[in-house]
């Protein structure tokens, strides 16, 4: 389960670098959110992947008794797809409007600011 | 009441501010004075943090009590609290200017609420001493930050943005990334716990990596060679008073990260990281300057000269002896009051002429002999001259490069440092001493400031320029704290102890499960330390 995971966060960076090195604005902004992902599923996967080991510690005991799955790394994805969703969609906004002031999505012409 | 207490102000002062600022979303008015009075209680929380942690030496509040490795721990040493510090100066020197600069338009969208918002991400990634915790305190300061460079909407600003925007979000998801395998690797996301696992891990290698991680996580943030590209790009783009803000905080953060990680995190293989980081720290120094002697706007140039200076900061973080580092938070203390600064005298020459482009204005040393003034003793500091902050700040480097014997470092420093100066009277001569264009002239629109506004405009000038003098002048007391400031950097052990009273009790057991890793090297986690559950990569 592991290496299926890992094969997937490596193929998620992939795409998501290909999609950046394109030319148009969307493209690039697909690659972000891939990007993110790959993120998310890299810390999911760092964590561990347990089945049905719950983590809750039983009454009356101050540890768990079995191994369990850690919830931590589950809690940060949560955090982190909230954090992006939100710049994503901001980012989704900024490109509309480059789009409408601009009249271009490709890359290349938006140079005006550069050196 | 509880000392640290006050570790939490300067992030709940800006919320606050920020929440009832939304309150008032109606009155313009009401936000600019809200946002005026946010800014100078931030300022005196930053003060009375600052007087504390100097009599505590160390202030640690656990929120919610959650126990350290399992709760989010706010920290605030000396070094945190010299940066809220000064940010509490900038965020106040920039809220005055912008009572009379930001249009209406943008305060009514929400220019105030926003300032304060990522002051509170700035603060947060100051304060706190987690690095989930950190990311998160990052992604507020940026989402803040995208909506200040595009607010308003002009062409330039929506180009600058894109840029900005998708380089830091890569940056984002490279820290996310290395935070994911941080706690694989050890199972906490604490520092000061981390800073212990991370001592006696087994596999040097893989610490590296994380290292490098981090490297290109915080270095994109702060603007270093070669993952500078979008600072230049975008900086000059907003209205001035947000460049302004940018310019003095922002790259920093980057910076004390880098700081934070790599003299308390990765300490392991000094050889490998910390030359790395001289040599990110030479390159970053001269690529900076070269771009800035091509560029021929005001706030360009000024954003160039950022990233060559960002540079410096590193150089003393890259030697690494107590001197070196000093000199490092002295040249932080000094660059952010200058930088801010240039780029507000910089905003009052654009705002004259309509443009910053030096060909098309002239003539401020007749027409405006106190900016001249101003702008003088700012640039001169920027470029080293004595007896100004600047000078010391790079003496204290230049010293530490002599102790470590490192002159390759030292001689790109002192070039550097010439053609800032270069840089600097190329400004001078052609927006100063030069003729105003004829054209210029020609359009050159009444004045139409207030005597109100004319004192918002020139307030914070004087203000940061009296600073820039003051700490030339009283070098020895501004040397006295960064060297504290920098011994502390250099001790992790007080950190540690101040976050983790606990680990005493712990000391021997993970004395003895050292031995047993030596023994049975595939044994990697040394759990008995009062962590989270570790052990479950170990079944698989």
């Amino acid at each position: 389960m592991d290496i299926a995971l890992a094969i997937t966060v490596g193929g998620l960076y992939a795409a998501g670098i290909y999609m950046m090195m394109r030319r148009s604005v969307v493209k690039l902004l697909i690659g972000l959110g891939l990007l993110s992902h790959a993120a998310n599923l890299l810390i999911f996967t760092a964590g561990g992947i347990v089945r049905g080991r719950v983590p809750v510690v039983p009454n009356g005991q101050s540890q768990p008794i079995t191994e369990i799955a850690d919830p931590l790394p589950q809690a940060l994805i949560l955090t982190a797809i909230v954090i992006s969703f939100a710049v994503l969609a901001f980012a989704l906004v900024l490109i509309y409007r480059t789009y409408q002031t601009l009249g271009t999505d490709d890359l290349d012409q938006l140079k005006a600011t550069d050196t | 009441m509880n000392p640290s207490i006050a570790v939490i102000l300067p992030i709940a002062i800006p919320l606050a501010t920020m929440a009832i600022s939304l309150l008032a979303w109606k009155s313009i008015a009401a936000q600019k004075w809200l946002g005026l009075a946010g800014s100078v209680l931030l300022f005196f929380s930053a003060a009375a943090l600052m007087w504390l942690v100097d009599r505590d030496e160390i202030l640690v509040l656990q929120v919610g009590r959650w126990p350290a490795p399992f709760g989010i721990t706010l920290v605030a040493d000396r070094l945190s609290s010299i940066m809220v510090m000064l940010a509490g100066v900038v965020l106040f020197a920039v809220t005055l200017y912008s009572l009379a600069t930001i249009d209406d338009r943008r305060v009514d969208y929400g220019f105030f609420p926003l300032i304060h918002l990522l002051l509170m991400g700035v603060c947060g990634a100051f304060l706190t001493g987690d690095l989930f915790n950190l990311y998160v305190w990052f992604e507020v300061m940026l989402i803040a930050s995208f909506v200040l460079l595009t607010l308003g909407g002009e062409r330039g600003q929506l180009e600058g943005a894109i840029k900005y925007v998708a380089l830091n979000l890569i940056s984002s998801a490279a820290f996310l990334a290395a935070i994911g395998v941080i706690y694989a690797a050890t199972g906490t996301l604490n520092m000061a716990d981390l800073a212990v696992k991370l001592r006696s891990f087994p596999d040097e290698g893989i610490v590296t990596v994380l290292a490098m991680l981090f490297v290109i996580a915080f270095g994109t943030k702060a603007a270093v060679f070669p993952l500078f590209f979008w600072l230049p790009a975008s900086y000059h783009t907003p209205p001035v008073a947000v460049s302004a803000i940018f310019a003095g905080l922002l790259t920093k953060v980057g910076v004390y990260s880098l700081i934070r990680a790599f003299t308390l995190l990765f300490v392991t293989d000094l050889a490998f990281t910390h030359n790395l980081l001289l040599l990110i720290a030479g390159l970053t120094m001269v690529t900076g300057v070269l771009g800035a002697m091509a560029q021929s706007e005001i706030r360009r140039i000024l954003s160039f000269h950022i990233v060559s200076q960002i540079g410096y900061m590193l150089m003393g973080l890259a030697l690494f002896t107590p001197l070196a580092l000093a000199g490092s938070v002295f040249y932080i203390i000094h660059h952010i009051v200058v930088k801010t600064n240039l780029f507000l005298i910089g905003g009052i020459a654009e705002r004259r002429f309509g443009s910053g482009r030096l060909s098309e204005i002239g003539g401020l040393q007749r027409s405006m002999p106190v900016l001249a003034i101003l702008f003088f003793l700012s640039a001169m500091s920027l470029a080293g001259i004595p007896p100004l902050s600047g000078f010391f700040a790079k003496l204290t480097l230049v010293r530490g490069g002599l102790e470590t014997e490192r002159y390759a470092i030292i001689i790109a420093a002192l070039v550097v440092s010439l053609m800032t100066l270069f840089s600097m009277t190329k400004i001078w001569a052609e927006a100063f001493w030069k003729p105003a264009p004829q054209e210029a002239r020609a359009s050159l629109p009444a004045r139409h400031d207030s005597r109100r506004g004319r004192i918002a405009l020139f307030a914070p000038i004087v203000l940061l320029v009296t600073i820039t003098v003051g700490i030339g002048v009283l070098a020895g007391p501004v040397m006295k704290v960064s060297y504290a400031a920098a011994e502390q950097l250099l001790d992790p052990d007080a950190y540690i102890d101040a976050v983790l009273p606990d680990r005493l009790a712990a000391e021997g057991d993970l004395d003895r499960q050292g031995k047993l890793n030596e023994q049975i090297p595939t044994n990697r986690n040394p759990s008995t330390l009062n962590g989270p559950p570790t052990s479950l990569r170990d079944e698989d």
